[in-house]
């Protein structure tokens, strides 16, 4: 699949490079131009990337529109693009809320919009790299590179009281992690060297080598620890209430809704393909850790009298089901997983939208400042409320379908960890339904809250899309599900034929029985 | 035709210094042409500065590609792909240290013309020394370099602070000589010639000589005398003093230019004579770097002038080059190269963007001067925030694939650790270049900076260094392909 002679995922993954370079020709005052350069560059983007979805084989674990062409000489570092169905939908889910974060910041950000639609879309540029490189050095270049708009937008554009230390802080810790695993890098690079006489950072060849037990180990912690910050997990989450809260928007939704998902994205990609023993070693450690996170962020979350920290402190919890997925390390935890990671995506999303809108209105995000707000603006009464259940996990909508199915994937391989995490589930009702009861019900207690406006036609169509998919992937979540399949199952594979848990040809049986599954009893 | 009958040495001789001799005579008519120009007219001895640089450099690379390999006067002078790499590199260095010192010294009140006839006489003893073949012609090219840039530093001359560094840096710089001084005489003690490659044939035949007392101390003195050039902890007192009184071009010159002229001998004698020594050094290279490179790092955050934060973070990118140099091997040396010549152009960048910036009588020199910067002035400042995120090496730049390499050299050779050591202390260093960027563009402006003076040459000299330090990260094949063709003589 190529487009005027490129592929595909390199049109997709430097067109919005093209966007900027038309910008930075345009005068800066020419706001509408500017705003509607990158508008016109998200979209068609995103509509480019729909042709992924639409092309999709099903049936493959491989990974798909693939190109491969040397880049560095001599060093064995190529440019390897290619995506299957882990990566598919967060490409998707990444060109999508571009495009919404586009139309959503058009009146939010008043001073020096060029500069941040210059950052917007080199961050999706970013973004879309992570998800599509299979070469480790690639891979690499990307993960940085998402660090520097990122790190603007939270400095240059956010709540001006404290954006300077979040965004430092944002930088220097995630760059911490990412360090160390340039070491570990190196280390799997010569290694393979070592074995094969051939110097190759492509993942794929990488994924062949068998890997001592006591280096994997190492390696292992040193990828976690760059992932584990990303994502964030417990102890590691120390950044994250700081850049949420601190940064536009906008920021808060690319920051939750797909930077987040790098991290667990890392773990599915890197860490339990390329090391299986040491895998199998963590899993009880990672997955401690999850569950603290979900406990520990749903707990902090009830306390908090700031919105937007409230649902920073949820990610938390949040990812925590992530992880905890991802480490079950069967079919139904790794898709509940990934499934999650877009279901948070559309749902925290959304929530950071909602609240960036009555931030406009009122510039205050504190709880205590509202109450029967649903009285005065219905509509955005009743959108936060799907988008509250939504985050809950209510049946029909589709936080509940990722739950399920990590909670069913955890209990299957360890009863006592879904009976905590099921705990989790039941502090989010508390924290999210007590934070809506005490912003949108009861009496109107502030005097200014009273000639507040109702979502405006623009916020409606911001918030509709979102609303959407949170139903499509509550009543029928196959679509997505279906194109996972082959990507997990052949993951969960390679994880079992290397710690010789299973023997090839029973690895090989995998892909035949039981071909209809969990999904269709939803 | 005489140049092709056999037996005509001098003229194959001056062919082996061609690119040398160009820039001395070039140096020479400046100095002559100097006499016939008014006091503010000195603009066509700069042009004239150029041209010379510009054709030593034609030459440079005609010989480089021709793959000459020869010895020259007497076995003095070595000359192969290495040292023509570095030849090369010299001069690029010193063409845009030229081009943006020449607005500079007009607004200055310096614009004399012995600051260009100093500045190619300088280069001249930096392609010298990397041409060195025996420890003789390192010590002469390494003083014509010193003392050209003794009366540089000072050039300011009636500024207190540059006659200080000027004094400060000619005393240790003196000092110094003496200990590379001793250090060749022991080596000559103990091996009997001041020849590079006799010094390692010697080595390698006379086994019980690996634990003279004799060579090891020799060794050591060389490793100081070279440390104080390349300013490694702790023979690093000077740097942050002398880099902030000289005048800024001259600091940039210095960070660059006298850095990698101190390294290509450096890598030259330990690389090629002293290797059967390695083990003996390697640990006190491992030291050495670890130190240079946290020092380096950990004081230049709490630095306010921005010249002294970039002396401190200059002296932190000698220890990554140490740490490949600890390592050793020959994607060791090819990433040196490469580092050499991402450092050169980004650091020499930044040093732009602090000249232009600081305007005259550098009033705006510390980094809260820059609060605001980045809206109001926004090309420099782009230019600027890529110079500092190539320096912490974030990709997709050049800083990055030179700092990558390094550390692939280490992890490669085992060191681990060093490695380690290494990526912890570029993380530091991140906060401090990021401060810069952060300055400019998240603060609000203290003080009206006003127009600032761009004049044709330093915008010539920052789109150099910005679009060499970008296509050199995105696209490093060629590069590293011609560092690896410049070491292959060595290895």
């Amino acid at each position: 699949m190529s487009i005027l002679g490129f592929d595909i995922l390199s049109v997709i993954t430097f067109l919005p490079l093209l966007g900027i370079l038309l910008i930075i020709g345009i005068h800066k005052e020419k706001h509408g131009v500017i705003k509607g350069i990158t508008l016109l560059t998200a979209l068609v983007n995103f509509i480019i990337s729909l042709i992924l979805y639409r092309d999709f084989n099903l049936t493959t674990h491989r990974f798909q529109f693939t190109t491969n062409v040397p880049w560095i000489r001599g060093y064995g570092i190529n440019y390897h693009v290619g995506i299957d169905g882990i990566s598919l939908f967060l490409i998707l889910l990444t060109t999508f809320l571009t495009v919404i974060s586009v139309i959503a910041c058009w009146k939010d950000i008043k001073e020096k919009i060029k500069g941040f639609m210059i950052c917007l879309l080199f961050l999706e540029t970013g973004m879309i790299g992570v998800f599509v490189s299979l070469d480790l050095f690639l891979f690499y270049i990307f993960w940085e590179v998402v660090l520097i708009p990122m790190y603007l937008l939270i400095g240059v554009w956010g709540a001006p009281a404290r954006r300077i230390y979040a965004a430092v802080k944002f930088f220097i810790y995630t760059m911490f992690g990412s360090l160390l695993m340039l070491v570990a890098i190196l280390v799997i690079y010569f290694y393979n060297y070592s074995v094969t006489g051939m110097y190759t950072f492509d993942i794929e060849q990488l994924y062949q080598l068998s890997i001592p037990y006591g280096t994997q180990i190492w390696l292992f912690l040193a990828f976690a620890l760059a992932f584990a910050i990303k994502v964030p997990m417990f102890p590691f989450h120390t950044w994250l209430p700081d850049a949420h809260t601190e940064a536009p928007t906008v920021g808060s939704v690319l920051l939750a809704a797909v930077l987040l998902k790098m991290g667990t994205y890392g773990f599915l990609r890197f860490n339990l393909p390329l090391f299986p023993e040491a895998t199998l070693k963590f899993v009880p450690l990672i997955s401690v850790l999850a569950l603290i996170g979900i406990i520990y962020g749903a707990m902090v979350c009830i306390v908090q009298k700031d919105l937007k920290r409230l649902i920073a402190f949820s990610s938390v919890s949040h990812l925590g089901f992530v992880m905890l997925g991802i480490f079950a390390l069967n079919i139904q935890g790794l898709e509940g997983g990934i499934l999650q990671m877009l279901n948070h995506g559309f749902s925290t999303g959304a929530l950071f939208l909602i609240v960036g809108m009555i931030y406009e209105r009122r510039h205050t995000r504190m709880i205590e400042e509202f109450g029967g707000l649903s009285k005065v603006m219905p509509v955005y009464a009743t959108i936060f409320m799907i988008v509250t259940l939504s985050s809950i996990g209510l049946p029909g909508l589709n936080g509940f379908v990722g739950e399920f199915l990590i909670l069913l994937g955890t209990f299957k391989s360890n009863m006592v960890y879904a009976v905590f995490a099921a705990l989790g589930v039941i502090l989010a009702a508390v924290y999210m339904l007590w934070m809506f009861q005490r912003v949108m019900f009861g009496e109107v207690t502030k005097e200014e809250n009273r000639k507040l406006k109702d979502l405006s036609l623009r916020e409606i169509i911001v918030l509709l899309p979102l609303i959407f998919f949170i139903f499509q992937i509550g009543v029928y979540p196959k679509p997505f599900l279906s194109r996972m399949d082959a990507s997990v199952r052949h993951l969960i594979a390679q994880v079992e034929l290397k710690v010789g848990k299973k023997s090839a040809e029973e690895v090989r049986m995998v892909y035949v029985i039981d071909p209809d599954r969990v999904k269709q009893g939803k | 035709m005489k140049m092709m009958m056999p037996i005509v040495p001098p003229i194959v001789n001056l062919k082996s210094i061609l690119p040398e001799l160009v820039v001395v005579i070039t140096a020479l008519v400046v100095l002559l042409f100097d006499l016939a120009l008014a006091k503010d007219k000195k603009t066509p001895l700069a042009i004239l500065s150029l041209l010379g640089l510009a054709i030593s450099l034609i030459f440079s690379i005609f010989m480089w590609r021709e793959g000459v390999s020869a010895y020259a006067f007497n076995q003095l002078i070595v000359i192969d792909r290495f040292t023509l790499f570095f030849n090369a590199l010299f001069i690029v260095a010193s063409f845009i240290t030229l081009l943006i010192s020449i607005n500079y010294l007009r607004e200055e009140g310096i614009n004399y013309g012995e600051y260009y006839t100093l500045v190619l006489l300088a280069t001249v003893g930096m392609m010298l020394m990397a041409k060195a073949n025996d420890l003789i012609m390192v010590f002469l090219g390494l003083e014509t370099l010193s003392i050209s840039i003794y009366v540089l530093v000072g050039f300011l001359r009636t500024n207190v602070k540059s006659n200080e560094s000027s004094l400060k840096y000619f005393l240790l710089g003196a000092f110094s000589s003496a200990f590379l001084l001793y250090g060749i005489a022991l080596v000559y003690g103990a091996t009997g010639t001041t020849k590079l490659p006799d010094i390692a044939r010697y080595i390698e035949n006379t086994p019980h000589l690996l634990s003279n007392p004799l060579l090891l101390a020799a060794v050591g003195l060389l490793i100081v005398g070279f440390g104080f050039k390349v300013a490694l902890v702790p023979f690093h007192m000077w740097t942050p003093d002398v880099y902030e009184g000289a005048p800024t071009s001259i600091t940039a010159f210095m960070s660059v230019g006298v850095k990698a002229a101190a390294f290509s001998a450096f890598l030259r004698v330990f690389l090629s004579s002293f290797s059967a020594l390695r083990a003996d050094w390697t640990m006190i290279l491992w030291i050495l770097a670890v130190l240079t490179m946290t020092l380096g790092n950990v004081v230049a955050i709490i630095q306010e002038n921005i010249k002294r934060m970039l002396a401190y973070s200059s002296i932190a990118h000698a220890g990554y080059i140490l740490v490949a140099m600890t390592a050793g091997g020959s994607l060791a040396t090819t990433s040196i190269i490469y580092y050499l010549m991402a450092y050169t152009l980004m650091n020499l960048g930044a040093f732009a963007v602090v000249i232009l910036y600081g305007k005259k009588g550098e009033e705006n020199i510390l980094i809260s001067d820059y609060a605001g910067a980045g809206f109001k002035y926004p090309f420099l400042s782009v230019a600027m925030t890529i110079f500092m995120f190539s320096l912490a090496g974030i990709p997709p730049l050049a800083g990055f694939v030179g700092k990558f390499y390094i550390f692939s050299a280490a992890v490669k050779q085992g060191f681990i650790w060093l490695t380690i050591i290494a990526v912890l202390n570029s993380l530091v260093a991140v906060y401090y270049y990021l401060r810069v960027t952060v300055i400019m563009y998240m603060s609000e402006p203290v003080k009206e900076v006003g127009h600032l003076p761009f004049s044709v040459s330093m915008i010539i000299a920052l789109f150099i260094t910005t679009f060499f330090t970008l296509h050199m990260g995105i696209l490093p094949s060629s590069y590293l392909q011609l560092a690896r063709e410049s070491i292959a003589i060595l290895m």
